[in-house]
């Protein structure tokens, strides 16, 4: 499965774990309108470290904080690669 | 402009000589400062609160800082509570602290004690022709975060909470800004630094989103903004950062790691950055402004602003005026015999520098919020395929940490790939359905051991 697949995956999972709504993720989306709060961003980044094996903002103390979902899955994409 | 500051014992006295173009706000409501002084949000029944024990039980911070401005100086003793108590310790708390008389807005809890005064609250004051005038120092009570079952009450005074704010210059061009709630100590410090400091102030709102919350800092020119690590991470994810430009940030509450640092450095070049040390129990011990993380060694060696600091056994321990003197109603004391609070806060020295490195005990910071491992691993336990489980903090780039679970399996049972993972999601299951959501773990690993050490105790590692 892709790094975007997974990650969209585990979103979606998280959304239905913590009662919330989860947007249409587009690339272009602001992270924090897609309906997941700050703890499941922590949970996402977590699971995606048990899935992906890597952790890119933890692994790389420059990695800056992405803004829209695109941003967040070329850190991983990098991350991973 | 900067003028040197009035001497007053309470906080009225304070917003009596200051400047009339100072402002409260939040989402909906605005106050100027210097009407506080001389108005009433009490419905003008100040006086039946002469010398009571006061519930502050409001349920917005704009009435709770009417409200505790009106009262300091009148009321005997202000108990503060927070918004997420437990409404099943409320008659617990009424009489530890002997409470007598409750102050409530439109959206307090249904559930308070029956007391004898029960004063409402209105965020629109009016001109009261005569106040009583401030006469006692009041005790205030705030309520601890992180122990299981009733929370503990520290009491402070306003000279004590007061002590770290700046002493001599007020400044109304000052527009503070806070991510916390006034309720709890680090939002209250931001609110007395406020008054005291001459500036005006723009409330959080629960529920706000964030892009929101940014926007109307921006409208309104806030220059001081105030969160935990994890509120300015929150921040730095929201586009709408752009809308503000701080001169200072300040961060305190849970640990700030270098990459927040340097995250905030990079989005506010030219302002100056400070995280500060503070707790409900310890006051605030010291802040940091160069930048990096943790705090230089050299702090402990000399008494700095009347704050002594030395690490025993592994935690940090503070002696100063600015500590809370005593827990109501409790037993154990706050402080040791030699005047020191033990902060729980476990140290590790790096170079020159100390660093935190979590809590006694495995207590879990999570976004400010405090988590028992045991209580989490209570939950686990009770799944029938389950031996045994340790709960530990993982470092999270977003709230700090977040809680992952190691579990060993009793012996038998499938151990393919496939049932490990639906054994994992059934051990969520049970959590989600039991545990409030921010102690859910994020992650399950199947582990073939843990360590017990010589105690017979899972050995707990900081982190």
């Amino acid at each position: 499965m892709s790094v975007k697949l997974t990650i969209m995956e585990q979103m979606a999972q998280i959304a239905r774990e913590h009662g919330k709504i989860l947007a249409p993720l587009r690339d272009e989306l602001v992270l924090l309108d897609s309906g997941l709060d700050s703890l499941g961003f922590a949970v996402l980044v977590a699971r995606l470290e048990d899935r992906l094996g890597v952790d890119p903002f933890t692994a790389f103390d420059d990695a800056l904080f992405p803004v829209t979902f695109g941003d967040f899955v070329k850190v991983y994409e990098n991350g991973a690669h | 402009m900067k003028m040197a500051r009035t001497e007053a014992r309470s906080l009225r006295q304070f917003l009596a000589h200051g400047s009339s173009e100072r402002f409260l706000w939040d989402r909906a409501a605005c106050a100027r400062f210097a009407d506080l002084a001389g108005c009433t949000s009490l419905g003008g029944r100040l006086q039946e609160l002469a010398g009571a024990s006061v519930l502050v039980a409001t349920a917005s911070q704009f009435t709770t800082a009417l409200a505790l401005i009106e009262l300091d100086g009148v009321a005997r003793r202000l108990t503060i509570l927070p918004p997420d108590a437990d409404p099943g310790h409320f008659a617990a708390l009424a009489e530890r602290a002997e409470i007598d008389a409750v102050v409530i807005d439109s959206g307090s809890p249904a559930n308070l004690p029956d007391l004898p005064i029960r004063v409402a609250c209105a965020a629109e004051i009016v001109a009261a022709d005569k106040l009583p005038a401030p006469s006692c120092e009041t005790e205030w009570l705030l309520l601890t975060s992180g122990t299981t079952g009733v929370p503990k009450m520290a009491v402070h005074s306003l000279a004590g909470l007061t002590a770290p704010i700046g002493r001599n210059m007020v400044d109304d061009a000052v527009v503070w800004g806070t991510f916390y709630d006034i309720r709890r100590y680090g939002g209250l410090q931001i609110l007395l630094r406020a008054v005291l400091g001459g500036a005006s102030l723009v409330l959080s709102c629960a529920g706000e989103p964030i892009a929101d919350h940014l926007d109307r800092l921006g409208r309104h020119g806030v220059t001081h903004l105030s969160g935990t690590p994890s509120h300015w991470r929150r921040a730095l994810m929201s586009p709408a950062i752009r809308k503000i430009s701080p001169r200072y940030v300040r961060l305190s509450g849970e640990i700030a790691d270098q990459a927040v640092l340097d995250s905030l450095r990079n989005a506010f070049p030219h302002a100056s950055i400070g995280h500060a040390y503070a707790s409900t129990e310890a006051g605030v011990a010291f802040e940091v402004d160069d930048g990096l993380a943790g705090f230089p060694a050299e702090y402990l060696e000399r008494c700095r602003d009347g704050v002594e600091m030395r690490i025993f056994e592994g935690s940090l321990r503070i002696r100063s005026p600015r500590t809370a003197s005593r827990y109501v109603g409790a037993e154990a004391p706050l402080r040791g015999e030699d005047g020191f609070v033990d902060t729980g806060d476990m140290v590790e020295m790096g170079g020159d520098r100390l660093f935190f490195a979590g809590r006694r005990g495995g207590i879990i910071n999570i976004g400010g919020l405090k988590v028992h491992p045991e209580e989490i691993e209570a939950v686990i336990n009770r799944h029938p395929r389950v031996r045994m489980s340790l709960v530990r903090p993982k470092r999270s780039p977003v709230t700090g940490s977040v809680v992952i679970a190691d579990v060993v399996l009793k012996s038998g049972g499938d151990r393919a790939d496939e049932a490990l993972g639906a054994v994992k999601v059934d051990i969520l299951k049970l959590c989600s359905d039991t545990l409030p959501v921010y102690k859910v773990p994020a992650a399950i690993s199947i582990v073939p051991s843990l360590d017990v050490g010589a105690t017979g105790k899972l050995v707990r590692r900081h982190g």
